[in-house]
C-alpha cells in the first residue's frame, strides 16, 4: 500500500481503456436479466454486419423497461428486448421506441402483433401455467384438477402456490388469468375461495418453485406451483441425471395458463439505426428464432422456426390460454393488485 | 480520563499525517476532502437526480394520500422488526464478542470467520441454506416427523417474524464481534481486575467498568446493525414472504412494479430522513465524554477458560454459535454434492447419492450461452470488484476515521452523513446512477467499474466505524510521551496509533471484502453481464428450473463460502508492515 491512490487510479484507467469500444461499430442491446442466446448466434450476426453485439442486462422486465424510460433523452442502448404484454402500454406511452416494419413480421402470426404502429416486435411467447408434480398425484391416486374451478376443491387444499402479483410476473400472470375467466367482477370472489382453501402465496418465483413446489430439486409441500408451460422441459434438460420423462406437467384448461409474448424495439435516438433494424431482423429471422427455446424456454413466435425435441416431448401449449388486451392490463393492473392484496393478504 | 478536549490538544504537538504545509482553515477540510468528492459525486448527486425526478412540485402533484397511507403501512413494522432484530443480535453478539476477545481456545479463527460468511451470502443461498434445515421438507422437520410419527411439519418457520429476527441475527451479529471484539480485545483488563479485587460482583463489574469502557463501539455496531435491519429487503422477500413489508419492500414495488416514481422517491426520502436521524442521534451520543482507557495489545486479556463458570459460559457460546451458523451453512455445501432423484412413479422416496456432477457442470458451457461464466472468471471477478473495494474504501476512510478522532464542529456536522449509504434503497440508488450516468462527460452506466463504486458506498461506514472507535481510543498521553522522548510525528504513528489501530484496520478491510463480495442488490443493477460476481452467477442459476441448475447454484455458493474464508483468514493473517506484535 505504498501509494493506493495511483493504484487505483491506474487500475480506473486500466479498466475503463479494457472496455472503450473498438474496432467494428458496437451495437447495445438492452435486455432483462432472462435474456440468453448462444456464441454462434449472435457471432454469426457479428460477423455477417461487421459490428459487435453487447448486451446490457438491466435486470428484471420491469426494472429493464423503467430504466429505458428514465433514460429515453440519452438512450443506453440502440435496441431494447424483453417488454412482455403486461407492461407493452407503458412502454408505448412512453414513446420510447422508434416504429420499424420489419419484413419478417409478414411471417409472423397476427394474434401475437399487438402494436399496429410497429414499435414493439414480438419475438416470442410463452404460458404462465400452474406446473404439477406428477409423481405426488400418482401416489395420492389424485386426479389433476382440469379447471381454475377444480382448484377449490376440498381435495386440492394447500396443495397450490403462487407468487405475489405485486414482486412477480409469474404471480400478475395468474392473476391475469382469473381476471379474464370470472371476469373483473368475479375475481375477488375466486381469490377468496382459493384463500379458504389454503393458497400459499410467496414472493418470487425462485421460492415458489424451488422452496414450495414438491416438483422441483427443493422438494417442498406443494405438488402445485404457478410456473411456465416450458418448466417440465427444462426439467429434463437441466436433469441432475438423465431423465427419459419429465417430473412436472401443466395444468392446460381453459384459462389456467396466461399468455405472455415479448417484444423487441429500437430505441428513439439510437444512432445507428439501419444495424439496429437489422438485428431486429435478425431476431425474428430463423437461426435466432430457434435458438430461443433451450436458451430462454420461450417459443418463438416465427412459426418456420423448428422446436427442440425437449419441447415438442415435454412442454405443451395450452389451447385456450388467457389473453388480455394490454390496454386494459396498463389501465387497470395497480387497482387488481391493491383489491388482490386486501383479498388475500390482509 | 476522560478524552482530551480539542484545546488540550492544541497543546502539544500535533501527529500531522499529512505532509502538506497548509493554513489553518484547509487544514481541517483536507481528511475529508476525498470521501466528500467520493460521497457528493456517487452518492449524493444521482439520489438527488432520480427524488428530484419524483418529488418535483409537478410529480408531487399525482400523488393521492390513500396510496401514501397505504404504503407507510410498512412503517411501523420496519421500525418494530429492526428494533427486535438489532436487541438479538446484541444480545448474541455481546458475549460472542466477549467470547473472542477474552478466551483462547482451539479453532477461534476458524469459528470467527465462519461467523462472517453470513455477511456476505447473497440472500437467495441464506434462504436456500435456512429452507433446507428449517423448511417444510428440512432436516429438522423431517427429523421430528420421523420421530414422532407425523403427518405435517411440526416447525413452520418459513414466513413468520420469528425467521425473519432469525435471518437478521444470523446475517448482523459478525458487526457486533468484530466492532465489540476489537474495543474488548484492547481494553485494560486491569481495570476489571481492579474492580473485583476491590470487592465488586462480577455484574457489577460488567456494568459499571467493562461496558462504560466499550461504549462507543457498541454504539457504533447497534447504529450499524439498525440501519441494517431497517432497510432490510431480501430477508423481508425471500423468508418473510408477502405478509410482511418493509419500506425497502414497498418502495421496490412503486419504483419497479408500479412505476409510481412519486411515491417510490417519497418512501425513500423517509427511509434516508430516519437513517440521518439514526445518525444524528449516534453522534450525539458518542460525542459525549467517553472513556480513553490504557490500550493494551491485543492478545494481553486472552486466557484460556480456568474455571467452572469460564468452562460452561466458553463451551455453551461455542455450541451456540455453532448451531447458529453452521448448520444452515452446512447444508449448502451438502446439497451441492448430494443427487437428489426421486422415484418417478410414485415418489414416497428420495434417493440421494453423492455427486461431483454439479461441480463439474460448472466448467462446461453445455447450451453455448454468451453469459457463460466459467467459475474461476466469477471468483477472479468477484475477487478484482473486492480488492478495488478494500483499497478505496481505506483510502477514503483512513483520513476521516483520523479526523473524527478529535472531532470538532466541522466533524460533527459532517459525521451523520457518512452513514446516509446504509439507508438509501438500493433500488432508487440505481435508477439514480442509470439517469445521471447515462451521458458524457460521466457515461459510467457500461463500465464495470460501477461495480467497486458501489461497493465502496456501502462498505466506507463499516470501514469507518471499525477504524474510529480504535483511533479514539488512543489515549494522547500516550503519543504526547512519544512526542517527548523525541520522535517525529511520523515516528509517533509508527510506534504507537499504528499498532494500536492495525487490528482495527484488518477489521475495516475484512468488513470491505465481504460486502464486496456479497452484495448483490446494487451490483445486480450496475453490473455487466459479461464480468458478473459469484452472487450473480448464483442468481441466474436459481433464474431456470431444473435439477442440474439448482446443484449448480448450490455448487457456486460454496465456492463463494470458502472464497469467503479463506479471504478472511488470509487478510488476519497478514502481518501488516511497521506493526510490531502488539
Amino acid at each position: 500500500m505504498k501509494n493506493p491512490l495511483l493504484i487505483v487510479l491506474l487500475l480506473a484507467v486500466t479498466l475503463l481503456a479494457a472496455c472503450s469500444p473498438q474496432g467494428p461499430v458496437t451495437l447495445t442491446v438492452m435486455t432483462h436479466d432472462s435474456f440468453a442466446a448462444s456464441n454462434a448466434v449472435i457471432s454469426a450476426f457479428e460477423q455477417a454486419n461487421n459490428v459487435k453485439v453487447v448486451f446490457l442486462k438491466s435486470g428484471d422486465a420491469g426494472a429493464a423497461l423503467n430504466k429505458a424510460i428514465l433514460t429515453k433523452e440519452a438512450p443506453l442502448a440502440d435496441v431494447f428486448y424483453g417488454v412482455d404484454n403486461t407492461f407493452l402500454a407503458r412502454a408505448l406511452a412512453a414513446g420510447i421506441y422508434e416504429a420499424y416494419a420489419s419484413p419478417r413480421l409478414a411471417n409472423i402470426p397476427a394474434e401475437f402483433q399487438l402494436d399496429p404502429q410497429e414499435r414493439a416486435l414480438p419475438v416470442d411467447y410463452g404460458d404462465i401455467c400452474i406446473n404439477y408434480d406428477k409423481a405426488y398425484f400418482a401416489a395420492h391416486s389424485l386426479p389433476v384438477p382440469a379447471s381454475l374451478e377444480d382448484l377449490l376443491k376440498p381435495s386440492y387444499q394447500g396443495l397450490l402456490v403462487v407468487e405475489n402479483p405485486a414482486t412477480s410476473s409469474p404471480g400478475l400472470g395468474f392473476l391475469l388469468a382469473t381476471v379474464q375467466h370470472f371476469g373483473v367482477d368475479g375475481y375477488l370472489a375466486y381469490w377468496h375461495a382459493l384463500r379458504l382453501n389454503g393458497v400459499v402465496v410467496v414472493d418470487g418465483w425462485e421460492t415458489a418453485y424451488y422452496t414450495n413446489f414438491s416438483g422441483s430439486s427443493g422438494h417442498g409441500p406443494q405438488p402445485m406451483a404457478v410456473s411456465y408451460n416450458t418448466s417440465p422441459a427444462a426439467e429434463v434438460v437441466y436433469a441432475s441425471s438423465p431423465l427419459t420423462d419429465a417430473p412436472t406437467g401443466s395444468i392446460l384448461g381453459p384459462d389456467t395458463c396466461f399468455r405472455q409474448i415479448e417484444f423487441v424495439g429500437i430505441l428513439k435516438g439510437t444512432r445507428h439505426l439501419a444495424l439496429a433494424q437489422k438485428f431486429v431482423d435478425f431476431m425474428l429471422g430463423q437461426q435466432f428464432q430457434e435458438d430461443i427455446p433451450l436458451q430462454m424456454f420461450m417459443y418463438p413466435v416465427n412459426p418456420q422456426a423448428s422446436l427442440p425435441a425437449e419441447f415438442s416431448l415435454y412442454a405443451q401449449i395450452p389451447a385456450q390460454p388467457a389473453t388480455l388486451d394490454p390496454d386494459s392490463i396498463s389501465a387497470n393492473r395497480d387497482q387488481w393488485i391493491a383489491d388482490w392484496t386486501n383479498a388475500v393478504l390482509r | 480520563m476522560l478524552r482530551s478536549t480539542p484545546a488540550e490538544g492544541k497543546k502539544i504537538p500535533q501527529t500531522n499525517l499529512l505532509p502538506v504545509r497548509a493554513s489553518s482553515w484547509i487544514r481541517p477540510i483536507l481528511p475529508w476532502l476525498g470521501v466528500s468528492i467520493f460521497l457528493g459525486l456517487f452518492f449524493f448527486y444521482p439520489l438527488a437526480r432520480i427524488l428530484w425526478l419524483g418529488l418535483n412540485p409537478a410529480a408531487l402533484k399525482t400523488l393521492d394520500a390513500g396510496s401514501i397511507l397505504l404504503a407507510l403501512h410498512s412503517f411501523w413494522f420496519t421500525f418494530y422488526q429492526a428494533a427486535l432484530s438489532t436487541l438479538l443480535t446484541l444480545a448474541l453478539g455481546l458475549p460472542a464478542a466477549f467470547l473472542f476477545a477474552r478466551y483462547s481456545f482451539r479453532g477461534k479463527v476458524l469459528l470467527r470467520a465462519l461467523t462472517a460468511i453470513p455477511f456476505m451470502l447473497p440472500t437467495v443461498v441464506v434462504a436456500a441454506g435456512f429452507n433446507a434445515l428449517l423448511g417444510p421438507r428440512g432436516w429438522v422437520n423431517l427429523g421430528l416427523m420421523d420421530l414422532f410419527h407425523l403427518q405435517t411439519a411440526p416447525i413452520a418457520m418459513v414466513g413468520t417474524l420469528g425467521v425473519i429476527l432469525l435471518a437478521h441475527v444470523f446475517y448482523n451479529t459478525t458487526i457486533v464481534i468484530r466492532l465489540v471484539g476489537n474495543a474488548l480485545a484492547h481494553s485494560d483488563p486491569r481495570m476489571e481486575q481492579a474492580a473485583r479485587s476491590l470487592g465488586a460482583a462480577p455484574r457489577r463489574v460488567l456494568s459499571r467498568v467493562t461496558l462504560p469502557l466499550l461504549r462507543p463501539s457498541i454504539l457504533a455496531a447497534t447504529v450499524l446493525v439498525f440501519i441494517f435491519d431497517f432497510t432490510s429487503f431480501g430477508v423481508i422477500l425471500l423468508l418473510g414472504g408477502p405478509g410482511f413489508s418493509t419500506l425497502e419492500v414497498e418502495i421496490y414495488k412503486q419504483a419497479i412494479q408500479f412505476f409510481n416514481l412519486p411515491l417510490a422517491s417519497l418512501l425513500s426520502f423517509i427511509q434516508l430522513l430516519c437513517t440521518l436521524a439514526f445518525s444524528i442521534l449516534y453522534s450525539r451520543l458518542i460525542s459525549k465524554p467517553a472513556v480513553a482507557s490504557g490500550p493494551r495489545p491485543a492478545g494481553a486479556a486472552l486466557h484460556p477458560a480456568h474455571t467452572i463458570r469460564q468452562k460452561l459460559f466458553l463451551s455453551g457460546m461455542v455450541s451456540l454459535l455453532l448451531i447458529l451458523f453452521l448448520l444452515p451453512l452446512i447444508s449448502l455445501p451438502l446439497r451441492s454434492l448430494t443427487r437428489l432423484e426421486a422415484d418417478r412413479g410414485q415418489r414416497g422416496q428420495v434417493q440421494s447419492g453423492f455427486t461431483s456432477d454439479y461441480y463439474a457442470e460448472l466448467f462446461i458451457n453445455r447450451q453455448d450461452s454468451i453469459f457463460y461464466v466459467p467459475p474461476l472468471d466469477a471468483i477472479f471477478n468477484s475477487l478484482g470488484y473486492a480488492v478495488l473495494t478494500i483499497i478505496l474504501s481505506l483510502v477514503l476512510g483512513f483520513p476521516v476515521a483520523l479526523a473524527l478522532r478529535r472531532p470538532k464542529r466541522l466533524e460533527r456536522l459532517l459525521d451523520p452523513l457518512l452513514m446516509l449509504p446504509l439507508g438509501a434503497s438500493a433500488v432508487t440508488l440505481g435508477l439514480g446512477f442509470i439517469v445521471t450516468f447515462n451521458r458524457p462527460p460521466l457515461a459510467l452506466v457500461s463500465s464495470p467499474l460501477l461495480v467497486p463504486l458501489a461497493h465502496t458506498l456501502i462498505a466506507l461506514p463499516f470501514v469507518i466505524r471499525s477504524l474510529q472507535p480504535a483511533l479514539a481510543s488512543i489515549p494522547d498521553r500516550l503519543r504526547q510521551a512519544a512526542a517527548a522522548l523525541g520522535a517525529s510525528p511520523r515516528r509517533v504513528w509508527a510506534a504507537v496509533d499504528w499498532p494500536i489501530v492495525r487490528r482495527a484496520t484488518l477489521s475495516a478491510a475484512i468488513f470491505a471484502f465481504t460486502v464486496s463480495l456479497g452484495e448483490f442488490g446494487a451490483t445486480s443493477l450496475v453490473v455487466r453481464p459479461e464480468y458478473p460476481t459469484l452472487p450473480i452467477a448464483i442468481a441466474r442459476f436459481l433464474s431456470q428450473p431444473g435439477g442440474m441448475n439448482y446443484g449448480q447454484a448450490m455448487a457456486m455458493a460454496t465456492i463463494l463460502m470458502l472464497l469467503c474464508a479463506a479471504g478472511i483468514l488470509l487478510i488476519e493473517s497478514l502481518r501488516l508492515p511497521g506493526a510490531g506484535e502488539f
